[in-house]
């Protein structure tokens, strides 16, 4: 069976300078992939060289069909969420309209029950149903952000940096839900993450980036053992 | 040194070298081809000229606050009006000679420009813009008041008549016409050159593309933008001075919405922030109006919109713009 | 005391017009952060295509709805072959475009349909005196098809999927791509519904105005003069800022200037807000300062 998305020979950039040089890495169906690295090492660029919001050139794939040089509108219709940096959610509006937006493209009959499934697992955004997304805390903005992302229904979930900015309580709280959301849903997730102790739990498979570069790649367990990595790449 | 002296932008290619020599015959040269329509162009189309140079001057004035500072306006032909009925009150009420009713107008433009550029400050690209397309809308309107009419002459507007030449010229009013717009169009020309090529230039571009940074480099964007309209204002207003004597005539109707528009045209069809895409501009704004009424009394209007969507989607840096690339084209292949 | 009841009255008609003019410009610039400034001409043009059906025998309502259809599709194209282009291009090519449209289709509306004024239909006639004289029939209906059209677009954007949409593509075009929504076509939905809404209040002030190819002209600085009152980015500001100029000019023009200083009460109107609260009355602060 193919993995759920597979990039091969991936490169994407702004303007004239590549940023991502020819990577290669997969997310297995129903599997956490972590992509690991500092600042600056090409981690925020490869999800938005796989959701098009970046030029790119190689190959992507997600359930064996080719999504390169999609636009990301028609990408997201394919089943592919994603949770940017800055949350994508609409300040603006209603944390209801938020919700009722994630499922704009769907047309089946269970948005209703998937309503229900994300007040299950955030009591809160139910608390702020009304409320707009502008005036939530930060934490909630982030649980709306998955939400929202979540009731496209997609195959594929892309995550960049869930923990950045928030207290580490918050912190616990969302990777705690996304433990729940990994065993009960089934959807794969591509995770970017600074805090690599806590994606290393999270993910089955793991690629640490160096400056566009995938350096070392396997098994999360495997990287999470290896002192030497541990030392030289993820400094804890 | 002041700050604007460490700017190091490149906004604009050293100009190349020239002999002292080669200088001094294109100085010629451009002396010769401005002077010759005074012998070779019977009085209309000579008129027409006369107006090309004072629109070419009026579109000046337009490009220095929206070309170089950025400061959208659509309602420069406000400015112009008022230059025109200062000299026109000026003369025709108190009897004024032309020549002296220039300062005196360019004081005022100037000064009104001012107050305009003051809410300006506080407005961004596109508010800047409606407010001066509503103004460019309500000039008329204004202009026809009854209270003012003792003066404006309302709507029948004021007539007046164009000054003799001086007596030791052999020249026709209309020569001397054309004369007097090129000096005037000349001198501003040359100002307006030199401010722009100089710190005060840079530092009106620097406002325009890095606002932020020129703050922090310690400009004074306030004071940069408000005198940048009322240059802008004093110019154009001057164009309008010398349009009321050319054609011996200010009525409200002459300077409606359409006139602003116009220049609006000029400026981006001739080139945006270009000295020289000005005096296109206004070549552009009287003759190919012409041509195309020729068609129908609204082909102009479409024909505008047309050339001026063309412009922006094919040639946004104007026709200037063309020919400084055709320039550079030459360049490269003749070393 | 009637007189002045009767200002207010006309004042809230005309105000109708101008509160649907300014939610058009209003939908644009929250969608594109442009004020299109060729909006009246478009309607203009809507209006004369309404008349044309209807001197050809065509019945008002007919006409009317088929118009609406005809400006919706006009708008839908505008956006997709004139913005569409220079999306990412700075703002002095934005107004010089808009500059443009207003160019071509207010001197092609003229070249067309000729510029002598034309008598342009009421389907409100009655023979009666309304409420005691106060009110004209034509006042009445036309007041009546505004609210019933500024009702319906603020049901469509508040209650339905596509409406919600489209609020997501103009608040946050990246996130509405990111949920699936085809942010191109949500602006093109956008010109067009403003174009429709611009058809409905050329086609109701023509009646009162005469139809001719500068008739939205004024009309337009009215709009711009109440977006601006209720705050640029606010829809239902833009509103309630159209009707209340359309009062305040009725009164100045009956009490204070005069009938001939009309436009100059749009244009006080407009430096005086932003010179006094550049966001308007129910704005957002979008001021910039620098």
């Amino acid at each position: 069976m193919p993995a759920l998305l597979e990039a091969k020979g991936l490169t994407a950039g702004y303007g004239a300078a590549p940023v991502l040089h020819g990577l290669d890495f997969e997310v297995e169906e129903g599997g956490v992939t972590a992509l690991l690295g500092a600042n600056g090492a090409g981690k925020t660029t490869t999800l938005r060289a796989v959701c098009g919001m970046v030029r790119t050139t190689g190959e992507i794939r997600l359930g064996g069909q080719s999504i390169a040089g999609r636009a990301t509108e028609d990408i997201a219709r394919l089943g592919l969420a994603h949770v940017p940096d800055g949350r994508g959610t609409f300040m603006e509006l209603t944390v209801e309209e938020n919700f009722r937006l994630g499922a704009y493209v769907r047309r089946d009959r269970e948005v209703q029950a998937d309503f229900e499934r994300m007040w299950e697992w955030f009591p809160r955004l139910r608390q702020r149903w009304r409320q707009q997304a502008g005036t939530l805390s930060g934490g909630e903005q982030q649980m709306l952000a998955i939400a929202r992302a979540l009731l496209l229904r997609p195959r594929l979930l892309l995550l960049d940096e869930p923990s950045f900015g928030l207290a580490p309580l918050i912190v616990q709280e969302i990777f705690a839900i996304m433990r729940r959301i990994r065993e009960e849903s089934g959807v794969g997730i591509l995770l970017v993450e600074q805090n690599a102790n806590l994606a290393l739990e999270l993910a089955d498979r793991a690629y640490l980036l160096e400056t566009g570069r995938i350096v070392v790649a396997g098994p999360a367990a495997e990287l999470r053992e290896d002192e030497a990595i541990r030392r030289s790449y993820l400094g804890y | 040194m002041s700050a604007t002296d460490r700017i190091a932008l490149p906004l604009r290619r050293p100009a190349t070298a020239l002999a002292a020599w080669q200088r001094s015959a294109l100085v010629l040269a451009g002396l010769a081809a401005a002077l010759a329509p005074l012998w070779l162009l019977e009085s209309f189309h000579l008129f027409q000229l006369t107006m090309a140079v004072i629109m070419a001057l009026a579109v000046l004035g337009l490009n220095i606050v929206t070309g170089y500072n950025g400061q959208i306006s659509l309602g420069h032909g406000a400015f112009f009006a008022v230059g025109a009925y200062a000299t026109a009150i000026l003369m025709s009420h108190l009897d004024w000679s032309f020549w002296a009713t220039l300062p005196v107008s360019a004081v005022v433009c100037g000064l009104i420009g001012y107050g305009v550029g003051f809410p300006a400050l506080r407005l961004g690209g596109l508010y800047l813009a409606l407010t001066t397309f509503s103004l460019a809308v309500a000039v008329p309107q204004i202009l026809k008041h009854k209270s003012i009419e003792g003066w404006t002459g309302g709507v029948q507007g004021l007539f007046l008549v164009k000054p003799d030449p001086p007596a030791f010229l052999p020249l026709t009013p209309d020569q001397w016409m054309y004369c007097m717009a090129l000096i005037v169009s000349s001198v501003c020309f040359l100002l307006a050159w030199n401010l722009i090529r100089g710190r005060i230039g840079r530092a009106l571009m620097a406002t325009r593309d890095h606002p932020i940074a020129a703050e922090a480099m310690g400009m004074d964007i306030a004071a940069l933008k408000t005198q940048a309209f009322a240059v802008s204002a004093m110019i154009t207003g001057l164009a309008g001075s010398l349009s009321a004597v050319a054609v011996e005539y200010v009525a409200p109707d002459s300077f409606s919405f359409a006139l602003s528009i116009n220049l609006f045209v000029g400026m981006v069809v001739g080139g945006v922030a270009s000295i020289l895409g000005s005096l296109f501009g206004g070549l552009f704004v009287l003759f190919v109006p012409n041509i195309a009424e020729a068609i129908s009394k609204a082909a102009p209007g479409v024909i505008y919109g047309v050339i001026l969507i063309a412009f922006l989607f094919l040639l946004p840096d104007g026709f200037a713009g063309l020919l400084r690339r055709l320039a550079a084209r030459l360049r490269r292949a003749s070393p | 005391m009637d007189g002045l009841a009767h200002q207010i009255v006309a004042g809230i008609a005309t105000g109708g017009i101008y509160a649907a003019v300014s939610l058009a410009l209003v939908m644009i610039y929250q969608a594109t952060h442009h004020v299109n400034f060729a909006q009246g001409e478009m309607a203009t043009l809507s209006t004369f295509i309404a008349w044309s059906m209807i001197e050809a025998g065509i019945p008002y309502w007919v006409a009317f709805f088929a118009t609406i259809a005809i400006s919706f599709v006009i708008g839908a194209a505008v956006e997709r072959l004139l913005m569409r282009p220079v999306q990412n291009a700075p703002v002095l090519t934005h107004v010089g475009v808009f500059i443009g449209l207003l160019l071509i289709v207010g001197n092609a509306t003229g070249w067309i349909f000729g510029y002598t004024t034309k008598l342009f239909p009421t389907p409100f006639e009655s023979d009666k005196p309304l409420l005691g004289g106060l009110v004209s029939a034509h006042e009445l209906g036309s007041t009546a098809v505004t609210l019933a059209v500024l009702s319906l677009v603020y049901l469509f954007f508040r209650h339905t999927r596509l409406g919600l949409a489209m609020r997501a593509a103009a608040y946050n075009p990246r996130s509405a791509r990111l949920v699936g929504i085809r942010v191109g076509w949500m602006l093109a939905l956008g010109w067009g519904l403003a174009a429709a809404i611009g058809a409905v209040a050329g086609m109701m002030v023509a009646p009162v105005v005469f139809l001719d190819p500068t008739m939205m002209l004024g009309i337009l600085l009215y709009a711009f003069a109440g977006a601006l009152l209720g705050g640029i980015d606010n829809p239902s500001g833009a509103v309630i800022g159209g009707f209340a100029v359309g009062v305040l000019e009725n009164l100045a023009g009956a009490y204070v200037v005069g009938t001939e200083l009309k436009l100059t009460v749009a244009l006080a109107i407009i430096i005086g807000v932003l010179v006094v609260k550049p966001s308007g009355l129910f704005g957002r602060v979008v001021m910039s300062r620098v």
